[in-house]
């Protein structure tokens, strides 16, 4: 059952609180944000319906906005997820290197899990970090002027935390 | 006029008129009638905030208005661009527009399946028409079409994502007809979809409308497929005492048999006034209806075929028409065929030809 | 040293937080507005000749001008931080380090504009600085700068921080309020344009980051004082965000009378291009401006000098020139292959575009296919020309610029490296493994040492 706790609706009615009265609609962008921090890193159908009934929006409205942008996972992914940028600036500067190292690291392609659950691939388009490339996002952080070493660090980073 | 009515002067193709302010380029043009108006895939006169999308209206504005004569810079959608005062538009007489529109059907076109030998909707899809209109006969494209997941809207609605352009339509018409759209655009650019995201079927009363509002073969009415290409059919008019909707539709018959029915649609081929679920797809016998008499079929249209509206013998005979003079057959057909036999009076065959009417009539004979 | 109205406290210690901020003389330009008629300050701004620092370099002023004053319709005022053009993150520097001068920008504007109720839109994967940004309006609010009646002066104004969620369209002023009220990030047809009926269908200025922090030196200085730094309609400062193959990728911010030269060569700047290779070409205002080959790049096709500025780099229009654009200078080197780039950026486009209208739905996808045909040597000489009357048939007719941003790149691209792209065809073994590498016009010009 999907029910976010006491002290989440709390954030949840601060949200809606930033809009005026009858445009709760608005809160619809960072709750969806909130709803995948707290249900396992993705959008599941019962997580969107959920976040519709909490603004009293039918569940399409949902789902076409959650379908629209890049950032909402609508399948499970990995506990770590490598988005690794791959637009001109970041290839000028070896992205599609470093895409290459994580692929042959892991052992997964682009789009994949790894078999433990521990990282996902992905390649993600400018995520403005130009001057800084190659770089790549892990949850809210950028990693950024990535090289094999420093990839090596990061998975090993991981690894340990677990 | 019972009421004065302020008029702006707008200028189309070298063709002036006089239109209410808030009026749009488009709306003028239809005023105006013929050639000069621009082809329309997404805009749709009865559903608020449609148009603009699919860029096939597009129009030169050579002169903004009297106050500001500067020429708009771009092309601009007549559907939703309003007319001002002393504005000059061009549209068939701009070869800017036509590069442009061409361009626009090789959009439209591109990842389209081209399956109207299998696709309900030839015959009467606007898609085909613009591509009669504008196209070209070969494509530039040489990459593999774009394909969907197929998903199912339910017993009443067909829908192939394949053939869909994007006009939004649909998702217009279940805001403003039903009380709670299920059905959306997912995802987004190239790969943006119709659907439910869950299978859903869809079945709010008036969803039904969202089959004639389609311009294309996208959402096709379940209860019709493949039962029949539209023009062999003969639209009718026909109304029933429906307490949900006007009940006036038509009827697209075979024979005696009722294949299909709709709503009603105008030239532009917009439907006239909406019908519910019930009428559409419930009321299926002759019987249910009071019929009224032949659809007015666009002589241009391929439905037009087979169609009599009117009928009228020509008083005129062939050698009357000559001036006296009878036509020298090169060749008499019947001599050399037995096909035609001149037996067979055609006009008594109910219903257009087929083999079996024509076997029969010879074994008769 | 050039003048430095944005980021000359950039690097004072502690200036993230409110009382260091204070201390360095912030929030003088919110005490002195606040005294000001709002119409005052949208004059000042007028004067300031401040254009919009998002790309389209529209004057500020007279968008401010341009809303709307319905009786008892609230106004808002948007700051789009959705930096999500590739070459850009120059906002995102300003809002990382300087996020009090945004802060101070927006009270000010706001109050010029009248808007209550104040929206920073910050894309989605700048996760880490909504919290930068809130907690400094935090500090502003406990220290009267915000909220109810700021300064005494009956002025209320609240803002607040909207995430997006991955979609560079939502840096599209109608996207982003759409973004705003929930939805998908679809542009809007206009008209209306939002200053008539924007957000929640009330009067809307959007307006960029770098944009309203320049509102505070213009109202500490005076509009007047502003105009005369920079070079005719270039007035003030402008952020570039460099990055590709220089020795010194980063936030500059500069006066727009430096040349170009200058600015990659010189070790204020750029530092030159990285590990001792030669300049190949530079798209100079973010990915959607037109790329130009070194020569064309370094000096006008006129043979001045090409300097840092709006009317400088457009000179010669799309023939020969490009766009000061957002400020995102991307440098390419003589290993760098035109083709790949172009293809790099043509995949973006079709990854952004909404999918609304057909050419911008149908026309990037097709472009993104044929370059990776050429790209990975199984072109066509025709394929080239193609390319060119595909990219001719988006520009212009799209609902939105972002047809135009996706078409441009691969008319420059065609236009002063065809015979680049006609290498691939020809080579199409050769290609895979090396590069086309200059030019023959390339890097005419002497390299300083």
């Amino acid at each position: 059952m999907v029910k976010f706790s006491e002290d989440k609706l709390k954030e949840v009615q601060s949200m809606i609180d930033r809009y005026p009265e009858g445009k709760q609609k608005s809160a619809l962008i960072p709750l969806l944000h909130l709803a995948q921090e707290e249900f396992g890193g993705w959008l599941s159908a019962e997580t969107m319906d959920y976040v519709g009934s909490l603004l009293g929006i039918e569940p399409i409205e949902v789902y076409e906005v959650a379908t629209f942008y890049s950032m909402y996972n609508l399948q499970p992914v990995g506990k770590h997820v490598f988005e690794v940028c791959h637009t001109g600036p970041c290839m000028l500067k070896g992205s599609d290197d470093i895409i290459g190292y994580i692929k042959s690291t892991l052992g997964i392609k682009v789009g994949e899990t790894t078999a433990d659950g521990m990282f996902t691939l992905k390649t993600v388009e400018c995520l403005g970090a130009c001057g800084y490339a190659p770089m790549m996002q892990m949850g809210i952080d950028y990693r950024e002027h990535l090289t094999e070493t420093k990839v090596d660090e990061i998975i090993a980073a991981c690894r340990n935390k677990q | 006029m019972a009421e004065a009515v302020k008029t702006v002067k707008v200028t189309i193709d070298n063709i002036t008129v006089d239109v209410p302010v808030g009026t749009t380029i488009l709306q003028a043009a239809r005023m105006i009638g013929g050639d000069v108006v621009p082809p329309a895939m997404c805009y749709y006169s009865k559903l608020q905030g449609s148009g603009g999308k699919c860029r096939t209206c597009l129009v030169e504005v050579s002169k903004g208005s009297e106050a500001d004569p500067r020429p708009m810079p771009k092309l601009v959608a007549s559907c939703r661009t309003g007319v001002m005062d002393g504005m000059e538009v061009k549209n068939m007489t701009s070869p800017k527009v036509e590069d442009a529109r061409n361009g626009v059907v090789e959009f439209l076109l591109l990842n389209h399946p081209l399956d109207c030998p299998v696709c309900d909707q030839a015959g009467e899809c606007h898609l085909q028409d613009l591509g009669y209109q504008h196209g070209k006969q070969g494509t530039r494209y040489e990459f593999k079409r774009r394909t969907f997941e197929k998903h199912d809207l339910g017993p009443y609605i067909q829908l192939h994502m394949t053939r869909c352009i994007l006009c939004y339509r649909c998702v217009f018409t279940a805001d403003q007809l039903t009380d709670k759209r299920s059905h959306g655009i997912l995802s987004r650019g190239d790969h943006a979809e119709i659907a439910t995201y869950i299978e859903k079927s869809l079945d709010n009363n008036f969803i039904g409308n969202v089959i004639d509002v389609c311009p294309v073969g996208a959402l096709t009415d379940k209860t019709f497929r493949f039962k029949n290409r539209v023009w062999f059919t003969k639209p009718v008019n026909a109304h029933r005492e429906c307490k949900c909707c006007s009940g006036k539709v038509t009827l697209w018959q075979r024979g005696e048999e009722v294949l299909r029915v709709t709503a009603r649609k105008d030239q532009w081929g917009e439907v006239e006034e909406w019908i519910c679920n019930e009428c559409r797809f419930e009321k299926k016998k002759t019987t249910d209806w009071t019929i009224e008499g032949p659809t007015h079929v666009s002589r241009h249209s391929v439905i037009s075929q087979g169609h009599y509206e009117n009928t009228i013998k020509p008083k005129e005979t062939f050698t009357a028409v000559h001036g006296g003079r009878n036509p020298q057959l090169l060749m008499d057909i019947h001599s050399v065929s037995e096909v035609n036999d001149p037996s067979i009076d055609l006009s008594q065959i109910n219903g257009p030809a087929t083999s079996d009417v024509y076997n029969h009539s010879t074994k008769q004979a | 040293m050039a003048t430095k109205l944005l980021l000359a406290k950039a690097h004072v210690e502690g200036i993230r937080h409110f009382e260091v901020y204070r201390r360095e003389g912030g929030y003088a330009a919110v005490e002195k507005a606040l005294k000001m008629e709002p119409a005052a300050i949208v004059e000042e701004v007028k004067k300031s000749g401040l254009r919009g620092r998002g790309g389209a370099g529209f004057p500020a002023g007279m968008k401010w001008s341009f809303l709307a004053k319905p009786e008892g319709v609230p106004r808002y005022l948007v700051c789009n931080a959705d930096e999500s053009e590739p070459g850009t993150f120059k906002d995102r520097y300003l809002m990382e380090f300087l996020p009090h001068l945004l802060i101070e920008g927006l009270v000010v504007s706001s109050f010029a504009l009248g808007s209550n109720r104040t929206y920073i839109y910050i894309r989605g994967e700048y996760a880490w600085i909504v919290g930068i940004l809130e907690q400094a309006i935090a500090e502003a609010k406990q220290n009267g700068f915000l909220g109810k009646n700021i300064l005494g002066s009956g002025f209320d104004c609240e803002i607040y921080v909207q995430r997006g969620a991955g979609a560079y369209i939502c840096g599209e002023e109608t996207a982003l309020i759409e973004s705003l009220e929930g939805k998908r990030g679809n542009p809007r047809i206009k008209p209306p344009f939002p200053a008539i009926k924007g957000l929640w269908d009330c009067p809307t200025v959007v307006n960029n980051v770098e944009t309203l922090a320049a509102v505070v030196p213009i109202m500490n200085m005076g509009g007047e004082e502003y105009a005369k730094i920079g070079v005719g309609r270039s007035t003030g400062t402008k952020l570039i965000s460099a990055c590709g193959n220089i020795n010194k990728p980063g936030v500059y911010e500069i006066d727009m009378t430096i040349s170009v030269e200058e600015f990659i060569y010189s070790d204020e700047y750029c530092g030159g291009i990285a590990n001792g290779k030669k300049l190949k070409a530079c798209i100079p205002g973010g990915s959607s401006v037109p790329i130009l080959p070194a020569n064309l790049l370094l000096t006008t096709a006129k043979g001045e000098p090409r300097l840092m500025n709006y009317e400088s780099l457009a000179d010669g229009g799309f023939a020969t020139g490009s766009m000061l654009g957002s400020g995102g200078f991307i440098v390419l080197d003589e290993d760098q292959c035109i083709v790949k780039n172009t293809l790099t950026l043509a995949r973006f486009y079709r990854h952004e575009s909404c999918g609304q209208c057909s050419p911008c739905r149908e026309g990037t996808g097709w472009m993104e296919k044929i370059l990776g045909k050429i790209e990975s040597g199984k072109g066509a000489i025709s394929d080239i020309d193609l390319l060119w009357d595909i990219q001719r048939k988006i520009e212009g007719n799209t609902i939105c610029p972002l047809g135009d941003a996706a078409a441009w790149p691969v008319a420059a691209a065609i236009r002063h490296f065809r015979d680049e792209f006609e290498w691939h065809v020809n080579n199409p073994e050769l290609c895979q493994t090396q590069n086309f590498g200059l030019a023959h016009y390339a890097d005419p010009i002497h390299v300083p040492a």
